[in-house]
């Protein structure tokens, strides 16, 4: 049986293509303004990929901030739900899921059964999502993906003061003018970001283990930050991204299970 | 360096900065001189009265510190006047950066600045100032006085502050201070941006663009939901007439209509540069204070 | 007057409103005590009144800081030891 997920991101729109419980392909394409075309355009690549046309696909489930926008998708699930269901796919002994996208953060705990038991979102607003390392990477002149790498180097914690975005560029700014390392704003940027998922996560109450998923995870300092602030390792998967997108897929199979 | 091959770019959040001197009034027949510096994070001004009235002032962008920003806005206030820092009996900072003002004898918090300025510049009968700064909004409301009676800040978020409308500025290529005129110019008031956070803001508007919306279209939505913005925050401790708005935004004609129509009350005319709030406050406050120590 | 420290959230209102009017008139300030995250402090305020305010460093997390601290009959210890009823919270 083959199934997809299309996880349609504030940045980016994923799509993952599994066969019998195996990823067959994945793709993301930006999300950019028309979300439909998006989609279409990452499922037609994902299909590339993995070499089978659109009618091999029993079934598609949408999930994202655009679900709703993708016309070929049969039914949809919250992200909330995808995102449990495919980090537990990945690590079944995860109990709490910290799931951090381009403008949106994301908590929740669950069950041995896999059962969403308590959740929690951040309040459209840049500090607690990606977008803040975004703009914080952008004050520093270097590209999003050196932050992580950067601040490993670090081993002094400058704080933050600032807690909205627009606000803690203009300190990023004061901190090159006073000539602090720029490894060290990085993991003060990391630190401040992690503070805020944190809380989040103090909500919903954390259970081990703790697993990391969203564009975020790819973030090596935003990782640490995490690891050092919940005392706690945490489990990250290799395409942390992808992961809701996959637990889309996982959901489509249930359903055409259900169908056949 | 690095910065100067940078191509020059416009800055279109950039507004005038200037001084002013009362030609009516001479300093040397004071009895009382008093000076209110206001550091703010995104503007300076130094105010000097001569027996509680205004004499002269400077308004300008805050730089890298505060006591250079204090001591430049105080310098350029007292330009061309004959007048030193000697001359001045008591001197009141206030602001973001008040401790941060080397010549002054006391700080005092910009909220009771505000309201205390707001008294003079608008008169005894204004009950409510919403000051909208560089990197904060406040509500207050005053006595016949200006003493405060309740005050709320948001300090936390840059939707609502005059930061927020310099990012759109900046990104729509309008000067800032002609983003409020220019807002106006909509045949039909749109929908305005659905994100309170300014950075998704610049998201949504840059999609808007792309979607073939004009400048000005995309400015009355970007500024009938900073209004909106800052009307749920005054929402917490009512507005009571007369309403006067101070600070940045208070010029910014398409902010100030949007809160007046959502409010449906109309705020007072400034007689003054709504940004002098805080100094003006701060020089009174100082007179006060010699008048008492000499009694 | 009213003092009203906090923010205002996506998830609502986070608001610790006091009343410096009668808080000006306490001698003990026990709130400042009773606060296990010392929230709460005592300062004089610019028009000479010696009050209780929310430190600086809370003002814009005070929902993090206050939701921890255990409910009896709806108050947080600081509004409990408070003789003059002067502390009012909005959520």
């Amino acid at each position: 049986m083959i199934t997809a997920g299309v996880d349609v991101g504030n940045k980016f729109t994923k799509v993952v293509i599994l066969g019998d419980g195996r990823v067959l392909a994945k793709s993301a394409v930006l999300s950019g303004f028309d979300q439909a075309a998006a989609s279409e355009e990452a499922m037609a690549a994902a299909l590339d990929k993995a070499g089978i046309g659109r009618d091999d696909v029993q079934h598609i489930t949408a999930t994202g901030a655009g679900k709703n926008e993708v016309p070929f998708a049969r039914s949809t699930v919250t992200e909330v739900g995808a995102g449990a269901r495919g980090a537990l796919y990945l690590f079944p002994a995860a109990r709490t899921v910290v799931d951090v996208g381009a403008e949106e953060g994301r908590a929740l705990k669950c069950n041995e059964q896999g059962k969403i038991v308590d959740f929690a979102i951040n309040e459209k607003c840049a500090a607690g999502a990606g977008s803040f390392t975004e703009a914080m990477a952008r004050a520093l002149e270097i590209a999003v993906e050196e932050m992580g790498p950067l601040s490993l180097q670090s081993t002094r914690a400058v704080p933050m003061n600032a807690q909205c975005a627009v606000f803690a560029e203009s300190e990023v700014v004061s901190l090159i003018h006073a000539k602090t390392p720029k490894e060290d704003i990085a993991h003060a940027v990391h630190d401040a970001i992690a503070s805020r998922v944190i809380s989040m996560v103090r909500r919903v109450g954390l259970e081990k283990d703790l697993a990391l998923i969203g564009g975020l995870a790819y973030n090596a300092g935003f990782v640490r930050s995490m690891e050092e602030g919940l005392e706690v390792k945490a489990q990250v998967p290799e395409d942390p991204e992808y992961v809701t997108a996959l637990g889309a897929a996982l959901v489509a199979a249930e359903k055409a299970g259900e169908e056949a | 360096m690095a910065l100067a091959r940078e191509p020059q770019r416009k800055e279109y959040w950039r507004w005038t900065e200037y001084n002013w001197r009362n030609p009516d009034l001479d300093w040397r027949r004071a009895k009382t001189i008093t000076a209110g510096v206001d550091v703010g994070s995104v503007s300076s001004q130094a105010v000097i009265m001569c027996d509680g009235e205004l004499y002269a002032f400077a308004n300008m962008r805050t730089g890298s510190d505060s006591p250079t920003s204090a001591q430049r806005a105080m310098d350029w206030a007292m330009e061309n006047t004959g007048m030193t820092l000697k001359d001045v009996h008591f001197t009141v900072g206030t602001g973001y950066g008040r401790v941060n003002v080397p010549f002054a004898n006391k700080a005092i918090t910009e909220i009771a600045c505000h309201a205390r300025g707001g008294n003079f510049m608008y008169g005894p009968t204004v009950r409510t100032i919403l000051d909208m700064g560089g990197q904060d909004c406040k509500a207050i409301h005053c006595d016949e006085k200006g003493k405060v009676t309740s005050f709320l800040m948001n300090d936390k978020c840059a939707a609502g502050t005059g930061r927020g409308m310099e990012v759109f500025a900046d990104l729509l290529g309008v000067s800032i201070e002609d983003v409020g005129e220019l807002s106006l110019q909509v045949a039909e008031e749109p929908e305005p941006v659905s994100s309170t956070c300014v950075v998704f803001a610049k998201t949504e508007a840059t999609g808007l663009l792309r979607a073939g919306w004009p400048r000005e279209k995309v400015l009355a939505a970007y500024c009938s939901a900073m209004a909106h913005r800052v009307v749920s925050l005054l929402e917490r401790n009512g507005v009571e007439p007369d309403f006067a708005i101070t600070g940045g935004i208070a010029k910014n004609v398409g902010v100030v209509s949007r809160i007046e129509k959502e409010l449906g009350i109309k705020a007072l005319k400034p007689r003054y540069d709504t940004q002098l709030a805080g100094a003006i406050g701060a020089a009174l406050f100082g007179k006060a204070l010699v008048e008492k120590g000499r009694r | 007057m009213i003092a009203n420290y906090g923010y205002k959230d996506g998830a609502g209102d986070w608001f610790l409103s006091i009343d410096t009017d009668k808080c000006a008139g306490c001698g003990e300030k026990p709130c400042v005590n009773s606060c296990p995250e010392q929230v709460l402090e005592a300062i004089t305020d610019d028009y000479d009144d010696e009050v209780v305010a929310v430190r600086e460093a809370h003002r814009k997390k005070l929902r993090y800081s206050c939701n921890p601290c255990p409910r009896m009959e709806g108050k947080l210890p600081c509004q409990q030891v408070c003789p003059a009823d002067a502390i009012v919270r909005s959520w």
